[in-house]
């Protein structure tokens, strides 16, 4: 759930055209395609890598797959054993990670240029040839479990949990994506072999490449890495999810002197026609740190909490609206009814044309933030494919944003926004309730 | 810490530099305060941070948390910039800002296109000398940061062992103290408190400045001298804290709470710092190297040996931050696997201890642990930022640009002997502490 929120922010940046060069679409001789921004400042390369489908696809029972999958796959792979693959990876200084999130598998190669060829083999044989030997298995799995046990005590997972729970019901959404000590503890060595074989296929496969390379050269190692891998395979297809929403509020004791809370309504989808004015009106809302109104109403002006803030979680098969906040079990009641206000005030009355001139003054000027690393470019560019945007999104991203009017977010104020229908609820010893 | 937490920054800090990758240059405006500049040409960005010698250590007995409260007020307005409007104009600007406190320092910064450079130096100068404190503005900015102190700390009992651990690894000097303060005396804190703390640390000649990014010194250089330049010099800042006395007895801290499904122990040993190293001023480096020796990556020897080869632990690792103004601290921690125990996972771990005491570090463990670290320095200058917060945070405990800069050299100085030398006068005949987290039976004092 978190990686997703990560993603959402960097997707939505942009880049001047003179400040890096260009995105290439670079296609090698077996049809592996890539996006690549060439930087030639430092010696070193970022590939990320992600292929369609996730945790999300795990089956009944062996909830935590993917997951344990892409934390073992690393634990040798061809000719070498879990030691001899991890050492070399840190003898070579090169960081090779795999990654499962709700909707997606992948991973990234940061590794100096000097070493960018055993980078790759490394990776390939990952992917083709990862040995699973028991004894790695076994370490790993016992690593995510310990983490998932404390994760049942940690409050803002508790409610994250029970959220998607409800609002989900049967749907896989409703499992989370970290997995559960149950699904974890039934999975075989077969069935991380048979995940390697049937989910990771080209057809699902995107690229995003940043850093000290060329083209040419990419599109020779594009095909030694990834071209072994089948065209396609059967994956398990997840259906679009129907949310279970309503007005209620849930309360799970836990003893804590703080209390989580987290509140859901439907999101936008992120090729809707409105989807920039939902993000702008988020970003007033509760999306825009020190600058949103849930910070000055909730923590500014009451002292309510830390932190209080909103976001647009777009999945593949399902679009939420989150809002979250901590406080203590004395002041609950209070935080909830401001949230509350602040929701419903924002769609009875909309938002002014100077806060949404800030917002995208704001969503349009930090675009080039986010372009600090090539490792965080080459994460762009991925996230780019992965959500199905044009080549050309860099140059289009922030003409969206301004073409936003102040009529647009208020008619999506008034559309989108359900404060009678804004689910929430708190883990904690909340008082007054 | 308005949003940061002081260890992501240990994390940050530990990053190698090399400053011939870095090419900082530097001068000294006429009122004291240091300049820095790290060219990073990527993007049109800069990031701009001020860094003030001045953290929770450093405090006034019995006003814990002051260094930290001050941060969060220094967005709260001055005669020309209106409370809480301060991150509002740096957003309106297609900027982001932040502030964060530790023992030692206090940082600002915002990240903008450098054509607003001179706007967040122009607002950043302003409230060096002119913040405006009121009554109104402290009192809900004191529950924001109990609120702060509840997320961070009392709600998660790693956290509050942590703070616990800290009271007996220092039994004197003031970094016993959690940065964030004890809550009840930052319920007591006064405006008086405030002012005072303000006026005593606020001062060009207590601040450094830092830029990284696109822009060259002929550009920054008159900026900085028109709004930092200007600022009159402060009184002469002396940081006086109480030091450590030899400790005569192993100390012990449990922790048992029924919110702990994992247990976790560590055993921790006060080390050499790169602002204390009188002893041996090859230590700090030294123990940089014994650190990715024992716990850099998957190969390290800890989890080689308790996870992989012995099965006891689902992790390992050793830490150590030069990164102080006094002393550090080193430490060893562990999770036991299922079914072990605490006190079994503890006795391996002080065999491996012992182990090392007694044999030393391989030179082939030296050798392959600076070649990475070294290594690492190319991918630390790619990452827009890292440079600034390498050298504010080493500027602002008094190391030099140079020394800084020399990084790579010294830790390729290091040799075996020097680790060895280093980890005994660390680790052997040491009175220990201990930190166990456990689950607690219900009912079960806590």
């Amino acid at each position: 759930m978190i990686r997703f929120i990560v993603l959402a922010a960097i997707i939505l940046l942009n880049v001047p055209a003179y400040a890096l060069a260009p995105v290439q679409k670079v296609i090698s001789q077996n049809g592996i395609e890539a996006w690549l921004i060439e930087d030639h400042t430092n010696p070193i390369v970022s590939l990320h890598f992600g292929f369609e489908g996730g945790s999300a696809q795990d089956p009944v029972g062996k909830e935590g797959l993917a997951r344990l999958a892409s934390a073992t796959m690393d634990e040798g792979a061809g000719e070498w054993n879990s030691q001899s693959f991890q050492a070399r990876l840190n003898d070579l200084s090169i960081t090779l990670r795999f990654e499962a999130s709700m909707d997606r598998f992948g991973g990234h190669v940061l590794t100096l240029r000097e070493n960018l060829e055993p980078a790759l083999e490394m990776l390939n044989q990952a992917l083709l040839a990862p040995r699973f030997e028991k004894d790695a298995i076994e370490r790993i799995r016992a690593q995510i479990l310990a983490e998932l046990r404390q994760r049942e005590e940690d409050p803002d997972t508790i409610a994250a949990l029970n959220l998607y729970q409800s609002i989900f019901a049967d749907h896989p959404y409703a499992r989370g994506s970290k997995g559960t000590i149950e699904g974890v503890q039934n999975i075989t060595q077969a069935d991380l072999h048979n995940f390697v074989q049937t989910r990771l296929n080209r057809r699902d496969l995107k690229i995003g490449v940043s850093g000290d390379i060329t083209a040419t050269e990419l599109k020779t190692l594009l095909d030694k890495t990834f071209a072994a891998l089948p065209e396609k395979t059967e994956n398990r297809p997840v259906s679009d999810a129907v949310l279970h929403l309503d007005n209620e509020l849930s309360i799970i004791q836990k003893p804590v002197p703080q209390s989580s809370i987290l509140f859901v309504q439907e999101g936008v989808e992120r090729h809707d026609e409105d989807f920039y004015a939902a993000y702008v009106l988020n970003y007033i809302l509760g999306g825009g740190g020190f600058s949103s109104r849930l910070t000055e109403e909730v923590r500014e002006k009451r002292g309510l909490v830390y932190s209080v803030y909103s976001y647009l979680a777009g999945y593949q098969h399902a679009d939420l609206w989150i809002v979250g906040a901590g406080t203590q079990n004395a002041r609950v009641k209070e935080t909830l009814d401001v949230v509350r206000a602040e929701w419903k005030k924002a769609a009875t009355q909309g938002v002014s044309a100077e806060e949404v001139r800030d917002a995208k003054t704001f969503l349009t000027g930090s675009f080039a933030l986010r372009f600090n690393s090539s490792d965080n470019i080459a994460a762009i560019l991925l996230g780019m494919q992965m959500d199905k945007l044009p080549i050309d999104f860099l140059e289009q991203r922030n003409k969206q944003v301004e073409a936003v009017t102040p009529e647009d977010v208020n008619r999506v104020a008034k559309t989108l926004l359900t404060p009678d229908k804004l689910k929430a609820v708190v883990v904690g010893q909340p008082e007054g309730l | 810490m308005r949003f940061l937490i002081a260890a992501l920054i240990g994390l940050l800090v530990s990053f190698p530099l090399q400053a011939r990758v870095f090419n900082p240059q530097s001068f000294t405006l006429e009122n004291g305060m240091q300049v820095v500049l790290i060219p990073n040409t990527r993007v049109p960005v800069v990031k701009h941070m001020v860094w003030y010698r001045v953290g929770s250590a450093d405090e006034p007995a019995g006003k814990s948390g002051i260094a930290h409260f001050f941060e969060h007020l220094m967005f709260k307005g001055t005669p020309s910039i209106p409370a809480g409007e301060f991150s509002r104009i740096v957003a309106k600007n297609g900027g982001r800002d932040n502030a964060f406190t530790s023992y030692d320092y206090t940082a600002y910064f915002q990240t903008v296109a450098k054509d607003r450079l001179e706007l967040v130096m122009k607002m950043e100068a302003d409230r060096m000398t002119h913040l405006s404190l009121t009554k109104e503005v402290i009192e809900p900015e004191r529950l924001v940061i109990l609120e702060e102190r509840r997320q961070r700390t009392d709600n998660d009992p790693s956290a509050q062992l942590r703070e616990q651990i800290d009271t007996v690894q220092y039994m004197n000097h003031p970094y016993r103290i959690p940065v964030i303060g004890w809550a009840h005396e930052i319920e007591n804190l006064s405006l008086k408190d405030l002012r005072d703390f303000y006026k005593q640390w606020y001062a060009p000649n207590n601040a450094v400045l830092v830029v990284e990014g696109d822009v060259t010194m002929e550009e920054l250089r008159p900026l900085a001298e028109k709004y930092y330049g200007v600022i009159p010099r402060g009184p002469d800042i002396i940081r006086q804290r109480p030091s450590e006395p030899p400790a005569h007895a192993d100390r012990r801290v449990i922790k048992k709470d029924p919110r702990v499904r994992q247990a976790s122990l560590q055993r921790s040993y006060l080390a050499p710092s790169y602002g204390d190293d009188k002893t041996d001023t090859k230590a700090p480096y030294a123990l940089q190297i014994l650190q990715q020796i024992m716990s850099g990556s998957a190969t390290s020897r800890l989890y080689q040996s308790l996870v992989v080869d012995q099965k006891l632990a689902v992790s390992a690792g050793m830490s150590y931050s030069p990164t102080r103004l006094d002393v550090s601290e080193l430490t060893f921690w562990a999770s036991p696997q299922q079914g072990v125990s605490p006190d079994k996972l503890e006795k391996a771990l002080i065999k491996e201890i012992d182990l090392l005491i007694e044999k030393g570090v391989a030179q082939d463990e030296v050798l392959r642990a600076q070649k990475s670290l070294i290594n690492d320095a190319v991918f630390a200058r790619d990452n827009l930022g890292t440079g600034a917060q390498v050298f504010g945070s080493t500027l602002a405990i008094g190391m030099t640009i140079d020394k800084t800069e020399n990084w790579p050299d010294d830790i390729k100085s290091i040799s075996r002997d020097d680790v060895n030398r280093a980890l005994r006068s660390v680790l052997a005949n040491k009175h220990t502490v201990t930190g166990i987290l456990m689950a607690a039976e219900k009912g079960e004092k806590q």
